[in-house]
């Protein structure tokens, strides 16, 4: 079905003239490097039309260097690029998507108060005599392509009623209809739940099945096996391996990814203890949860796993004061508690690391330290709220040493770090709190392979120190690597609770769904 | 932490890449200043009259109004607010003040004049309790700053014509009028004035837990809720502080012109936002200092000074201090490249 390069191994197919001619697409020694600093040294990809092929790495590995380049977004140092045999060079983006090249972006930014076809259509609308719109003929061609893909919904819908999910298939679909030839998809998944990667994954292979080539960029392993046929491993600016997923096992995509034998994937050294720390009792959210209650020992991770729009958030945001609309009990250490504020839960002991750490962990226009020190302001600040700044410089690398944070000095803006080291300030920030529970919600969404590793450490050694975590993830292995216990959550109801032992991928997706 | 961890590497900056970046921070930080310097001198050199004793005082006390104006405003502005009714408190409490440091009887009901202290602390007053409406507007209601204060922009404007039924208050007291021509040690007391209120927001701002809360709502309010800050209440107070100042303006005006007008004020509020963009406050918040709106309001005042001294039309003033709020912004190297 799909072709991959199986003579020569890893490197080769560009020997044999017949094999490049049928390449979709063809890279071969990229570099780029910016001011100094080399971003890509070695950059080597290939894609069969009608195939699925991943592309992974590690933050700082290159790889939105060589899709930038690849997108036109960058010109490259040197390097080949063919597409169909031909070799090109795209001065801009618009070359590279009249060349057939489109790309889904993670963060997808659709104009919400516009209709689906005016959304696809953006740009080149359909026009009649006069100028005018012909929404006639836009919402009928848009209509075709929505049924392409499988998706029934009225091509005159605001993109405002339609969901994450929805709105990626509307970027789909805005990619189809530029004749793209080759779709790369960054993070899909990332703002999806379960159900919906599912669908998206059918909508993959209808793309396949028209002889599409997709281009799967995701940290998300698992991924990879289920839908990839081909893969290629960036690490710090190099190629270090491509070939077929069906020949490799998720070990040795993790080896090549670190480089380095990491023996386990998840950390867990922590034993739940039988002391309840936390319990929660018939928690109710008109319209949203019903009837939720569970408790959190110390030294546990209990796992909050469901799909998106379950209502795990809405749980946290109940118990950590940001939300007053709820009924029933909270007890922490015995005690009962109602947090009016998300001050009052943290006097209570709770810390909240979001789900998004750009839109509500971190001040992106502020320093590495000012974040950190954002949420003890008061414990620095003891004598009529003047700011102790030695005390806070002290905290602030005291974190950034602990969890080994990569940043060229505290002093630094945040949003110039990657990823995963803006998720590590984001739990340094709440770490310098001292909570005794810790509720994250989603904490190694869009991170790296090693910064995860590094997260689940710093999980694994709080709650070996007695510390609870309520964990929110849609990520199957990482709530079974991670959790002692197992809540799913299902349209605002618990649909089950399960020990790690019991539980399994499929239990967990069957009750979720 | 465990010493099994992976340590990832990551590609480490050269020293070029480092030291573009420590040119930024510089520019960022002290380019407002270099270029009052750069102004300054370019002045002297085409004027003599520019650096003397009479013309520095001078330029000083015309900034000092606008100066106080903005130390206000920046607050408001670094949380991604705006106030536009600063010039209708300016008139408010100027006049309200002057009221009751007048010996001249207004709409029949102030006649003998109260000591100087009093009636600044009611002129005070009046620019607080104005701030305040705007604020709980603001932070209960969550109607935009932009209406709220447009609003009271109005508002105040309107009650400072019903004050007085439209008259102004003449024959201010001398002890009151010293606040705006008085001198202690050959320095005008508005410039003094101005470098105390200067002096307290600077400490306020950058040392204190309230500054890093007003910093941190402005970047991101939401982030801000989330670690334990009441962003609410600091709406609520820099509308308060804004107001505060704008009163303290209006008392130095009126004090100055010898009596309170009901015309005083006017579009003071744009000449404040001019200074505090021309400073480097980014205004959808977050990012900004006083000095730099200090350091604004003083440009705008040098350069209006350097006209006159030119004697170039006062129409030409204003189409240049328009030109200098767009390329201060544009030139600044912090800001955002999305949609900036």
């Amino acid at each position: 079905m799909c072709e991959t390069d199986t003579e020569g191994g890893g490197v080769a197919g560009f020997d044999s003239a017949s094999q490049a001619d049928g390449w979709l697409l063809e890279v071969s020694g990229l570099k780029k490097a910016f001011g100094g600093v080399v971003a890509l040294a070695d950059g080597q990809f290939h894609i069969a039309a009608g195939s699925v092929h991943a592309l992974v790495g590690g933050n700082g590995a290159g790889k939105s260097t060589f899709l930038s380049i690849v997108m036109g977004i960058y010109p490259r140092d040197a390097g080949l690029i063919k597409v169909r045999g031909r070799p090109v060079s795209f001065a801009n983006p618009s070359e590279a998507l009249a060349a057939g090249i489109s790309i889904i972006e993670q963060e997808l930014s659709p104009i919400l108060d516009l209709s689906i076809a005016e959304n696809i259509f953006l740009g080149r609308e359909h026009l009649a005599a006069w100028g005018q719109v012909n929404f006639a003929s836009m919402n009928r061609a848009a209509s075709e392509l929505l049924t392409t893909l499988g998706f029934a919904i009225p091509p005159t819908t605001l993109m405002h009623n339609l969901t994450v999910a929805q709105v990626q298939l509307v970027e789909i679909a805005k990619a189809l209809s530029r004749d793209a030839e080759i779709i790369i998809m960054d993070e899909p998944t990332s703002a999806i739940g379960s159900k919906e990667a599912d669908y998206l994954f059918e909508v993959i292979k209808r793309l396949k099945a028209r002889g599409k080539g997709v281009i799967y960029v995701t940290h998300r392993l698992s991924e990879i096996f289920e839908i990839a046929d081909s893969y290629t491993v960036l690490r710090d600016g190099r190629y270090v391996a491509s070939g077929a997923v069906s020949d490799i096992t998720r070990g040795d995509l993790i080896r090549m990814i670190v480089g380095r034998e990491l023996h386990e994937e998840f950390i867990k050294e922590n034993t739940p203890t039988d002391k309840v720390r936390m319990r929660v009792e018939d928690l109710n959210k008109t319209g949203r949860l019903e009837h939720i209650s569970f408790d959190v020992r110390e030294g546990e991770i209990v796992g909050l796993y469901g799909l998106m729009g379950a209502g795990r958030t809405e749980i946290l945001e109940c118990l950590f004061g940001l939300d007053r609309d709820w009924s029933g009990t909270l007890e922490v250490n015995g005690r009962r508690r109602s947090f009016r504020s998300a001050r009052d839960a943290m006097n209570g002991g709770l810390a909240l690391v979001t789900e998004d750490r750009k839109e509500t962990g971190l001040v992106m226009s502020a320093s590495v330290r000012r974040n950190l020190s954002l949420a003890i302001l008061p414990a620095l600040s003891p004598f009529l709220g003047v700011m102790n700044s030695h005390r806070e410089a002290e905290a602030s690398s005291s974190m950034i040493e602990q969890l080994h944070i990569r940043t060229d000095g505290d002093l630094l803006d945040v949003d110039s770090l990657s990823g995963g080291n803006q998720q590590k300030v984001v739990m340094g920030k709440w770490h310098l709190t001292h909570p005794d529970i810790l509720l994250l919600d989603e904490p190694t969404r869009g991170v790296d392979v090693g910064a995860k590793r590094e997260i689940y450490g710093l999980m694994s050694k709080f709650a070996s120190a007695g510390g609870s975590i309520v964990m929110v993830s849609s990520e199957a292995d990482e709530i079974l690597g991670m959790a002692d216990r197992i809540l799913v959550i299902k349209n605002g109801r618990i649909a089950g609770l399960l020990n790690r032992n019991e539980a399994d991928q499929q239990t967990l997706l069957h009750l979720a769904a | 932490m465990t010493d099994a961890l992976e340590q990832i590497s990551y590609p480490k900056t050269d020293r070029r890449t480092q030291s573009m970046a420590y040119v930024k921070t510089i520019i960022k930080r002290y380019g407002i200043i270099s270029a009052f310097i750069v102004l300054c001198v370019i002045l002297s050199i085409i004027s003599p009259y520019f650096l003397t004793r009479q013309n520095i005082l001078n330029v000083l006390r015309q900034s000092s109004i606008n100066g106080i104006l903005a130390v206000g405003m920046t607050f408001v502005i670094l949380t991604g607010g705006i106030d536009l009714s600063v010039g209708s408190v300016v008139a408010l409490a100027g006049i309200v003040g002057a009221s009751f440091a007048t010996t001249s009887s207004v709409a029949g009901v102030y006649g003998s004049p109260y000591p100087a202290p009093m009636a600044i602390m009611i002129g005070l007053l009046v620019g607080l309790a104005a701030g305040s409406v705007c604020g709980l507007v603001v932070s209960r209601f969550k109607v935009p700053p932009f209406v709220v204060t447009l609003g009271m922009l109005s508002s105040a404007r309107g009650l400072t014509m019903l004050y007085t039924l439209g008259r102004p208050v003449p024959t201010l007291t001398p002890s009151f009028r010293w606040m705006g021509t008085g001198q202690v040690i050959g320095v005008p007391v508005p410039i003094l004035i101005l470098l105390v209120v200067f002096a307290i927001f600077w400490w306020v701002l950058t040392r204190t837990r309230f500054g890093r809360h007003v910093y941190a709502v402005g970047g991101n309010a939401r982030a801000a809720t989330t670690s334990g800050i009441f962003v609410s209440r600091i709406r609520l107070i820099v509308y308060m502080i804004s107001g505060v100042t704008a009163g303290l303006a209006g008392l130095i005006l009126a004090a100055r012109t010898g009596s309170g007008l009901t015309q005083a004020g006017i579009a003071y509020e744009l000449d404040a936002i001019a200074a505090v963009v021309i400073g480097g406050t980014s205004l959808s918040g977050g990012v900004g200092t006083v000095t730099g709106s200090l350091f604004g309001a003083l440009i705008i005042a040098v350069m209006n000074n350097g006209l006159d001294l030119l004697g170039v039309d006062s129409n030409y003033q204003q189409i240049i201090k328009g030109l200098l709020i767009v390329v201060a912004v544009m030139i600044d190297p912090s800001r955002k490249k999305r949609g900036g």
